[in-house]
């Protein structure tokens, strides 16, 4: 073994009856049996359908536009371009609940009329009697372009003269973090490193294309049956369709795969549209094409570290300079900027840090959430730093790490304290410990190990002022009813809400049913991204059953005459913790409660942390409520006569507090690592001017069974976490550190590390080529 | 060309329809309400829209549903229901098999078929057989776990 492994502090957590067992979720046997109704599985009576006219133009003015032929071909409903909705744009703050910030640059056209900045763009909407129609009036629309300069490098569009995609200079977005001193920090130093980093696209890939229906029910509602990560949307499309928001109604579906693809909205702005012009139910749904050209992609991001480091490899100084590529609209760009910037000098404690970080517009497909939000972009590059100076100053890449690793307390280069656990070196020598022995080389096939660590958010952003709702009520058969308006992708967001319920009240988890993500039916419970739902509605879910639970405590402390505290309630009975023979069944409870006029139901309101903005010119100040923190290992075998890697071995070790539901975990941590894996090796957006060379999964790769090995997944829990019963996050997390991982493996095999993702098979011969 | 008519068993009812010749399977039997049969990609990439025709397992959206006249086709739903579930379905939901939950009727069509000629497959065949049906979500792990288990209880039940 490389390492010793580094023993855990002791932790204590209470046992617990249902939370962190490995239970059947209670979305799986709807899936399983195809019960479960998706986004574009529903269908309406009176239905039409709807298409999306895009422009095949990366850079152009419209010179003319003419739908006339389509509008007059039988069967069509409507045809909708930019001049009859001139108000329609979207012009939304970070999507959510809370309205509190706008954004910066943030306005976007639903349809272009005047100019086209990207390729795909939007520039008309059909809807007609069949899909078939609704094609044909798409090669009816009549379309003149002149096109203008593009500028496809974001290098380039910083330029003065450059062509303006964003007024008035391309520039986004900016951030800074000023901690420490420069100059001091470069003096201090034994040893300066620098690199320069290059992180690609990523394409979310979800197996389900956006898709969805939408008609104006008999309060005038515009309905809106969607796939989204986001219900709270209906405020945003309220404003931009020119309704009251309590016309606008979301119901989510269960989501098909989200990854931060259905984050922005998608699909439902057209429905809106379409259903409100034609006053009939309207269908949607993407080609896996279209799907490709449409929504947001992983920022590709330019990230230049300078380092001072010590002999002993501890970091004086960090100057670190980013720049990413927002496309041609903003998005969520200035965020994931932000996520990049406070997150760019790694888990580690550094005195002295410069970070400069810049998001500019070009005319290429437009950049918004993918899991990790700017973070993989961070790791990839601090990780890999990190192993370069450890490779000049002859030490090992744990030794380096271990003198500069987080510790509980300290602060980060914005000065939040951490007050978890950041258990670093636990996870590197578990994560690397797991690997084995190392396999000898062979022929021209070298092997290599290496590790990454990382740390990452959960929870939105602090000065957001974030709120999640839920409300649990028992039954009067002792069963248990959740609503909350979570957006489920498949991660168990709805699934843990039920085993934290179960376990507050007693009650198996089969008797446990709940009802989601309806915008109008639901309490609201904010977006499905920023790794946020356990940890956000966990808690309101925790604070609305525990209120229930009081409920009934009081009245079966009437009933057995004892004080509250020597009862408990467990598989459906309350009882006497010092005689458990004496019991109270639920059903018996429960209607004890009803019958004295006891509510039996609660709805809860969980706040997080807020916080004032940070300080534009330094960065100093709170960003986030808490941190996950882990590694990944990886071994790899690189043949040095074709280039290619190939993984041997895989483990991923992280702390994610507490487990709700250990398999769901696990499926965190391996699904999200070979994400990780895919990016690192094999996953290669290809844009040319533009314009996506690669837009569909046969061209686009991701792993499938036979590419990667199984992940070890290791799951430590400090029970440090702000979420419900110590747990942190581990959505995001799990794919952060998996490409750098990769990369230092391969480094370790070759003595040459390759600064850029994918590490495809000609980048490995062209790195064996230099001296 | 104009509609024809055409018969197609599906999950054991029997259904005759019009249809045009170029509509695939995959969109004959969602309109048919056989929503349980996903579409990924259109084109033979993800594999979502696997169904059996015949006891053959086929991307559906490969096959135009007028080579399917008078096939006898099986879908993931026609397997079992949330009562009575298919060892597969039972072992997927399980395992922790399952995430979105789109790719699943469509792996467990290809992991029934892989069984029908395996009772017994090592994991490097059960990698294979799924090779065909890509998941965004999972990583794969989890789903070989469940095909295992699966083969398990299949065996000593005589199910499936």
């Amino acid at each position: 073994m490389k390492y010793q492994v580094k023993p855990l502090p002791q932790v204590n957590l209470p046992e617990l009856r249902t939370v962190g067992k490995p239970l059947r979720k209670v979305d799986a046997m709807g899936k399983a049996v195809g019960d479960t109704v998706y986004a574009g599985d529903y269908s309406m009576p009176r239905m039409l359908h709807g298409k999306v006219f895009r422009s095949k133009q990366s850079s152009a003015r419209i010179t003319r536009l003419d739908v006339s032929k389509a509008r007059a071909l039988p069967g069509v409903a409507c045809v909708i371009t930019g001049f009859d909705v001139p108000n329609a744009r979207l012009v939304s703050d970070m999507p959510g609940q809370t309205g509190q910030k706008q954004r910066a640059g943030s306005d976007v056209p639903v349809l272009a009329s005047e100019q086209v900045r990207f390729y795909g763009e939007p520039i008309a909407l059909v809807a007609a009697e069949t899909l078939e129609i609704a094609d044909k009036a798409l090669s009816l629309i009549e379309i003149d372009y002149e096109p203008l300069p593009g500028v496809y490098d974001p290098l380039e569009a910083m330029k003065p003269g450059a062509p303006v995609v964003t007024p008035p200079d391309n520039i986004v977005a900016r951030w800074k973090i000023r901690k420490g001193s420069m100059e001091s920090g470069f003096e201090q130093a034994d040893l300066i490193v620098e690199n320069t980093f290059r992180i690609p696209y990523q394409e979310h890939a979800y197996l389900e294309p956006e898709a969805g229906v939408a008609w104006i029910d008999e309060r005038g509602a515009i309905t809106i049956r969607v796939s989204t990560q986001v219900i709270e949307h209906f405020r945003t499309i309220a404003r931009a369709v020119g309704v009251r928001q309590n016309k606008i109604h979301i119901q989510g579906t269960m989501v098909g795969g989200g990854f931060g693809g259905k984050e922005d909205i998608t699909i439902e702005i057209y429905l809106a549209l379409l259903a409100k012009h034609t006053a009939r139910p309207v269908k949607m749904v993407y080609t896996r094409e279209e799907s490709f050209l449409a929504h947001a992609k992983r920022h590709p991001y330019v990230i230049k570290h300078r380092t001072g480091v010590k002999n002993n490899g501890q970091i004086t100084a960090s100057k670190i300079e980013m720049i990413s590529d927002s496309g041609a609209y903003p998005y969520l760009s200035p965020y994931v900027l932000l996520y990049t910037t406070v997150m760019a000098p790694g888990p580690y404690r550094i005195d002295n840090v410069q970070v400069d970080a810049i998001s500019v517009a070009t005319n290429n497909p437009y950049t918004s959430a993918f899991r990790g939000f700017g973070g993989p972009q961070a790791c990839f590059a601090y990780e890999q730093q990190m192993d370069d100076i450890a490779r000049q100053l002859g030490l090992d890449p744990l030794d380096v790490r271990k003198v500069n690793y987080l510790r509980t307390g300290d602060c980060t280069a914005t000065g939040q304290v951490i007050e978890s656990a950041t258990w670093l070196e636990e996870t590197a020598t578990r994560a690397m410990a797991a690997l084995g022995e190392q396999t000898p080389d062979y022929g021209s096939v070298k092997i290599g190990q290496g590790f990454a660590s990382y740390f990452q958010s959960y929870g939105r952003i602090t000065w957001m002022h974030d709120t999640s709702q839920a409300w649990v009520g028992l039954e009067l058969d002792g069963t248990v009813t959740i609503r909350a308006g979570v957006p489920d992708l498949g991660a168990g967001q709805a699934n843990s809400l039920c085993q934290i319920a179960a376990e507050v009240l007693g009650v198996p988890l089969e008797r446990v049913t709940i009802y989601t993500t309806d915008s109008a039916l639901t309490p609201l419970s904010g977006t499905s991204t920023a790794t946020r739902q356990l940890y956000m509605s966990g808690n309101a879910t925790l604070m609305a059953a525990t209120n229930v639970r009081n409920v009934l405590l009081n009245r079966a402390s009437k009933h057995f005459e004892e004080e509250i505290e020597a009862l408990d309630i467990a598989d459906g009975k309350a009882f006497n913790k010092s005689d458990p023979s004496q019991t109270l069944d639920l059903v018996d409870l429960a209607k004890m409660c009803a019958s004295e006029g006891m509510h039996l139901s609660n709805l809860a309101l969980f706040k997080a942390p807020f916080t004032d903005p940070i300080n534009p010119e330094t960065g100093q100040g709170q960003v986030w409520p808490d941190f996950t923190f882990g590694s990944f290992a990886a071994e790899v075998a690189v043949d040095t006569e074709t280039g290619e890697v190939t993984i041997l071995k895989a483990a991923a070790c992280h702390d994610i507090g507490r487990a709700i539901n250990r398999a769901a975990a696990e499926g965190q941590i391996i699904g999200g690592g070979m994400q990780g894996l895919g990016y690192g090796l094999m996953e290669n957006l290809i844009v040319k001017e533009g314009v996506i060379k690669t837009p569909s999964l046969s061209e686009y790769l991701i792993p499938t069974s036979m590419d990667y090995p199984n992940i070890q997944a290791i799951i430590l829990e400090s029970g440090t976490g702000l979420g419900p019963f110590g747990a942190k996050g581990i959505g995001e997390p799990a794919l952060t550190p998996a490409a750098p991982a990769v990369a230092s493996a391969i480094a370790n095999a070759l003595g040459v590390s390759i600064p850029e993702i994918p590490i495809t098979p000609e980048k490995v011969l062209a790195a064996l080529d230099l001296p | 060309m104009k509609p024809q008519m055409i018969t197609l068993h599906i999950n054991g009812r029997t259904h005759y329809v019009a249809l045009n010749p170029n509509l695939t399977l995959l969109v004959a039997l969602r309109d048919l309400g056989y929503t349980d049969v996903k579409c990924g990609c259109e084109k033979g990439d993800c594999g979502a829209c696997a169904v059996f025709l015949n006891g053959v397992a086929v991307n559906s959206c490969l096959v135009l549903a007028w080579q399917a006249d008078e096939a006898e086709i099986l879908t993931a739903a026609g397997l079992g229901t949330s009562e009575h579930p298919h060892p597969l379905q039972t072992a997927f939901s399980d395992a922790g098999a399952i995430q979105c939950g789109y790719c699943t009727p469509g792996m467990i069509i290809s992991a029934k078929a892989l069984l029908d000629q395996k009772p017994h497959p090592t994991d490097a065949e059960i990698r294979d057989a799924i090779s065909g049906n890509l998941c965004r979500c999972t990583g794969y792990a989890q789903i070989i776990q469940a095909v295992q288990s699966a083969a398990e209880k299949m065996d000593a039940g005589g199910e499936g």
